[in-house]
């Protein structure tokens, strides 16, 4: 950043652990002055009264429409702010909105001085999403190991079987009728219980 | 081979002919394959119409406009060949904002202009006391809701710059903002304004078809460039979109396709709230008042589908009155020309016509819309314009 002051930077975000995981990154870079707005009630005076140069928002934000406002030559808007977005930036556009993330810069502010931003920003967004990602499939797995269980616990009492032998049913099943095994399972539990 | 198309929509009412049209199988029958994405936000339908991540999109006319123009945003060229309605928004106010005006109102309480003088008396009484100035919630810089609002009141004096705060809020949060005192009133589409009315905390002032009787909604976007690669596809667009909305207006369809909207992927609101918008019959006052009208939202109905580019000229008027654009007559042109009538002749199979068939926007208050004289036009209001 040479010696040109770190630039004031805006978090709108309601997931607070997300916007922690993109604080920390910015200050690991050496971006020190930067707040997290989670609460979007008064969100326009918030910012006026931080003065940022740049507005890091999530996608997911209906607040979005918000800050639109402020873009319009207004008696309430002391420094007009410009979108980043232009014509010869349809990469970093792409990205950005694939990340779940946009951004926004203050007139007046270097446009070549957000790319290092927006580019750690994007990681991170894209950082946050695998790890929600696994979560939920870490969630998910462990809801079918449940589904599978009851399953067997079914088809052992009802058909006399050993676990194994009630596994090794419920695979063969699922190949047969090439679905899942977390699929057959439900299905015994939701036959289980019409027939209950 | 049906072509896949990605369409963004936002949960409001009068995106029921795009909505209705995929899931009654209107887009399937017209060889389209669509999945309609639902947004949070206008910016996001915008931006993720102009990268191409939505082939097209129900947006506010406005955006569409502004779009075309560049205003405020990057310029991507959008034409509106389908209107998916006309009207359809109201304003409603806090009760005690409702009991402040009724108690100045001369005259007719439903006649808009008796209420904007109203509501001058009551921004005049509250400046004299100290209070802060009155809130009014829209939904976005660009958008029928800012301009209805504004019209309206500055034709009874009051300079919406100077007397009052006008605040962008998104569409669901404006029920709770009404009610913890945030805003005083509020433009929106529907159900919200019903919403507010079931849970006692909003009085439905006007419906906007008193403020305009033809006023541009939501259209139809579609990328300029894309639609001119794509124009078999557009045309079938139009033709599912069009048929939807027949089946809408029949009022026999009524409860099917209110069924349909209240899916919580679609609009996600009880399916009665919804049919009272189709059926025009509102209840405005917690206590079960009803008003109905023929107008308040058109769909299928009267050439509302027809995109008319004089509602894009008078929407372009506003955005001048306004300080939004400078006015230039290229600007207007390219306003006009990207409501597209023709495209929606030639895919529903009728003659060519002129431009503009349906007449003028039928504002309440001012001089007739000339699209040929906006500065004339203009120059006849009182409030805006002069100071930008």
């Amino acid at each position: 950043m040479g010696a040109e002051q770190s630039p004031k930077i805006v978090i709108v975000d309601d997931s607070p652990i997300r916007a922690a995981i993109l604080k920390e990154g910015l200050r690991e870079a050496g971006y020190t002055d930067v707040v997290h707005i989670s609460e979007m009630q008064s969100l326009l005076a918030r910012i006026y009264a931080f003065d940022p140069d740049i507005i890091l928002i999530d996608l997911e934000n209906p607040s979005r429409d918000v800050l639109e406002q402020m873009f319009q030559v207004s008696r309430a808007v002391r420094r007009p702010v410009a979108m980043f977005v232009d014509q010869s930036d349809a990469a970093s556009i792409q990205a950005s909105v694939d990340a779940g993330v946009s951004a926004y810069i203050v007139d007046g502010f270097r446009k070549e001085r957000i790319r290092p931003v927006l580019d750690l920003c994007v990681s991170r967004f894209n950082a946050f999403a695998k790890l929600q990602d696994e979560l939920d499939r870490t969630k998910s797995a462990l809801e079918e190991r449940k589904v599978i269980e009851r399953a067997k616990g079914i088809l052992m009492k009802l058909k006399g079987l050993t676990e194994d032998e009630a596994y090794v049913l419920l695979r063969s099943t699922a190949m047969r009728e090439k679905k899942k095994i977390g699929e057959i399972a439900q299905s015994i539990l939701t036959a289980s219980e019409l027939l209950k | 081979m049906s072509t896949p198309l990605h369409i963004g929509f936002i949960p409001l009412v009068d995106a029921a002919a795009l909505i209705v049209a995929v899931d009654k199988g209107f887009a399937t029958a017209e060889g389209l394959d669509v999945t309609l994405v639902r947004e949070v936000s206008w910016s996001n339908v915008r931006d993720k119409l102009n990268i191409g991540l939505f082939d097209a999109a129900h947006l506010l006319a406005p955006v569409a406009i502004a779009s075309s123009l560049g205003l405020g945003h990057v310029k991507v060229p959008i034409v509106a060949p389908f209107n998916l309605g006309l009207n359809g928004n109201a304003i409603t106010v806090s009760p005690a904002l409702h009991a402040a005006i009724l108690s100045e109102v001369e005259g007719d309480p439903f006649d808009p202009m008796a209420t904007a003088q109203a509501l001058s008396r009551v921004v005049a009484a509250r400046r004299r006391s100290g209070a802060e100035p009155l809130t009014f919630g829209m939904t976005f810089p660009f958008s029928t809701h800012n301009y209805q609002l504004r019209f309206w009141m500055a034709a009874g004096g009051v300079d919406p710059d100077e007397d009052v705060r006008l605040v962008v809020l998104p569409p669901p949060y404006m029920v709770d903002s009404l009610a913890n005192g945030h805003v005083d009133a509020f433009c929106v589409g529907a159900p919200w304004n019903s919403v507010a009315v079931d849970l006692g905390v909003g009085h439905i002032l006007h419906f906007v078809s008193e403020i305009l009787a033809r006023a541009a909604e939501k259209v139809l976007a579609i990328r300029q460039n894309w639609s001119e690669k794509n124009p078999q596809t557009v045309a079938a667009l139009i033709r599912a979109t069009h048929r939807a909305a027949e089946f809408i207006a029949d009022p026999q369809n009524r409860a099917e396709a209110a069924h349909i909207l209240a899916q919580p992927e679609r609009i996600g609101v009880d399916a009665d709230v919804i049919q009272r918008t189709l059926s025009g019959r509102l209840k405005i006052l917690p206590d079960g008042t009803v008003r109905e009208s023929e107008r308040y939202w058109l769909v299928g109905t009267e050439g509302a589908a027809r995109p008319e580019p004089v509602q894009a000229a008078w929407l372009y008027a506003q955005m001048v009155r306004w300080g939004q654009a400078a006015f230039s007559p290229d600007a207007l042109r390219t306003a006009m020309a990207m409501f597209r009538p023709d495209l929606y002749d030639a895919a529903i199979g009728r003659p060519a016509q002129p431009a503009s068939v349906f007449g003028d926007v039928g504002a309440f208050a001012g001089p007739a819309f000339d699209a040929g004289d906006i500065a004339g036009y203009l120059a006849a209001f009182k409030i805006g314009y002069r100071k930008s």
